[in-house]
């Protein structure tokens, strides 16, 4: 299946791991992702001001450019969201809708549908089609999967799994042969761009995260987000440097588990750019050759 | 602290309301959004706090307090608010009046080169966009 | 016979032009001296940028003062310049990466996408698009796609995020030709050529001719050699 694909900023540069990975293992699963031939920015926040015309203006040229096809996937939780809410904005508010899409020059009525990998994998593949194309089962990793607030809340919005009992990235994590860790916290803000203003504040959120995850066992994280990422990564300093979590776990892209169970090239992984290196726990599965797939 | 219905009917009242599509006077004070907000050790109004400020019209402490700053817009005193309340589009009209009138909140030029090199796309943008504003 | 003249304003003033005359030369016709806002004439050196409206109409229109011809009822002012931020930086130092562009430009992650900079560029340069690219480091995009701009500062003037787009730009055209574009490995070889004396002969030649004989050697000279 080919589905058009928007990385959004971050994909791009910073977390090239996240991309680089995702294409590489919906490629080994026959999924194309058709990257927009033009895009920009989409904001990264949804502006929640009820007047707000211009915080909708980069969302929407982005969501019309994506009519024509009626569906756009997305990896990165935060432009999952603010797509998803922006279209529900031009979708039912008609004064809006008209405002915008008037100053942007485009007809667009809120058509495209907004998907997330993980909902594709779940309801396109379907899990057990997934775990028949893993090589490379993850055999005694214990995964703690973390959900972040922006794929599932609001809630009525995002429709993505139950928001406070999710169990997508479970069933995932279960699906690559991972042993999946269950923590508080999951579904709890992990700081966000209040890393921007307040760091101090956003480690604190960050580190109660990471070290819930290593109490319950956990030797490894999974996210869709780069800033969870960021954050959940980078508040495993050293304590003298700001960091405040006492564990050290690695905290790794959903995609990058995919890629190494679908037993793609590890050059797609761009493990380097972590600050909690995976390399040492995921080792064995890195180093061996990927066995021929199952016919 | 005077209690008037005068106050609540002042400008700024009413912005919040327009701006946050929200009616404050639904809150019955359960405490529920404050107890989840992660966010709330480094602030100095409780969220149920401030919508109890703004119910009763008292906004000047609400628009110079710092709670509205370190807010994620999480969601999570959304999603457990047993009136449908939302405060964090309370707290998001709150810096919308704020950086409508000019208010920056994360000074761009001081920043240290290690955030702008280090922290990802979307931290920035985020953070320009809730706390800088256009 | 009496010239068709147009009627132009100019600081709300109305000044009557012969008709087809570009704005610098009408200014220059109503009596103005120019200092400032004008500079090649030519259309390539971005100092005479200039905004302008039309009577009954509400949409804001541009041009270059030195190649837009008056229309009547012009409405203009000329935007010689406007204030901007330029970062310090040495570029031998800098890598060809998004890290680069934000952190001496921070600003160029506030861009809403409302598209006036690129409605406002007399070069009708995509500046919307490479301020993107610039976001997420494709800094051979960013110049590519600036190639055209002049530097004229409308960008700027129009921007709610108050980002300087031609300073973003030109930084990626310099982080470009440094960094990313091959070397020019001909200008080399022609350099070491003429470090070597390959031309000191025909210079020494020159220098000692006489002039009649530098005339003649200039009336003389192949323009287009029909073998290299």
């Amino acid at each position: 299946m080919r589905v058009p694909y928007f990385p959004g900023c971050t994909l791009h540069s910073k977390a090239a791991g996240f991309d680089a990975s995702a294409r590489a293992a919906a490629l080994a699963l026959d999924i194309h992702l058709d990257e927009l031939p033009y895009w920009t920015c989409c904001g990264a926040t949804f502006s929640m001001a009820a007047d707000s015309a211009m915080g909708l203006v980069a969302p929407t040229r982005i969501l019309a450019s994506a009519k024509d096809a009626g569906k756009l996937l997305t990896l990165c939780s935060f432009c999952y969201n603010t797509l998803k809410r922006t279209n529900k904005v031009i979708a039912t508010d008609a004064e809006r809708r008209r405002k915008v899409t008037t100053f942007i020059e485009e007809d667009y009525q809120g058509t495209v549908k907004i998907v997330h990998l993980l909902e594709i994998l779940r309801d396109d593949l379907g899990f057990d089609a997934l775990a028949r194309k893993v090589v490379t089962p993850l055999k005694g990793l214990k995964v703690a999967p973390y959900y972040g607030c922006l794929l599932l809340r609001p809630a009525d919005e995002m429709g993505f799994d139950d928001p406070e009992r999710p169990t997508i990235l479970e069933k995932f994590l279960a699906s690559l042969g991972c042993e999946v860790v269950e923590f508080p916290h999951r579904t709890e803000c992990c700081g966000s761009f209040v890393v921007v203003g307040a760091p101090d504040t956003a480690r604190e959120c960050s580190g109660r995260i990471v070290d819930a995850a290593a109490v319950a066992g956990a030797e490894v994280m999974v996210v869709s987000c780069p800033l969870c990422q960021y954050n959940l990564d980078r508040a495993q300093h050293d304590p003298a440097n700001g960091g405040r979590a006492k564990a050290k776990v690695p905290v790794l892209y959903f995609s990058q588990l995919l890629a190494i169970a679908l037993g793609c090239e590890p050059s797609c992984l761009h493990f380097e750019s972590h600050a909690v290196d995976p390399r040492p726990r995921l080792s064995a599965w890195l180093e061996a050759p990927a066995p021929a797939p199952a016919a | 602290m005077i209690l008037s219905q005068l106050k609540t009917e002042q400008d700024v009242i009413v912005a919040i309301k327009e701006i946050s599509g929200e009616d404050v006077r639904a809150c019955y004070q359960c405490g529920k959004c404050t107890a989840g907000c992660p966010l709330s050790g480094a602030m100095d109004l409780m969220p149920n706090q401030i919508l109890r400020l703004i119910q009763l019209g008292e906004y000047e402490q609400v628009l110079q307090c710092r709670t509205i700053w370190h807010c994620a817009s999480c969601l999570t005193c959304a999603s457990r608010c047993p009136k449908s309340v939302d405060p964090a589009r309370v707290m998001e009209a709150l810096r919308t009046i704020l950086m409508r009138r000019g208010a920056v909140h994360v000074d761009i030029p001081t920043l240290p080169t290690q955030v702008l090199t280090e922290a990802p796309q979307q931290a920035l943008i985020g953070g320009f966009r809730k706390f800088v504003g256009y | 016979m009496a010239a068709e003249t147009v009627q132009f304003y100019l600081m709300g003033k109305p000044h009557a032009v012969p008709k087809g005359l570009t704005i610098q030369k009408a200014m220059e016709y109503a009596g103005f001296r120019q200092l400032r806002g004008c500079g090649c004439r030519g259309g390539f050196c971005g100092a005479c940028g200039t905004v302008y409206r039309t009577a009954g109409d509400y949409k804001l229109k541009v041009g270059l003062a030195c190649q837009t011809v008056v229309e009547d009822q012009m409405y203009l002012a000329l935007i010689p310049f406007f204030p901007a931020v330029k970062a310090n930086y040495s570029i031998e130092d800098l890598p060809p990466t998004a890290e680069t562009i934000i952190s001496l430009y921070p600003e160029v992650l506030r861009c809403v996408g409302c598209n006036s900079c690129r409605k406002v560029c007399p070069q009708e340069i995509e500046v919307m698009r490479y301020i993107a690219a610039a976001q997420r480091g494709d800094i051979a995009r960013v110049a590519n796609l600036s190639f055209d701009c002049l530097m004229c500062g409308l960008c700027a003037s129009r921007c709610p995020a108050e980002i300087v787009q031609y300073n973003v730009a030109i930084l990626a055209r310099r982080l470009y030709s440094r960094h990313i574009a091959k070397p020019a490995v001909h200008l080399a070889a022609r350099v070491e050529e003429i470090e070597r004396g390959g031309c000191d002969a025909d210079l020494a030649s020159m220098m000692a001719a006489t002039d009649a004989d530098l005339k003649r050697m200039y009336a003389a000279r192949v323009i287009e050699p029909e073998e290299l």
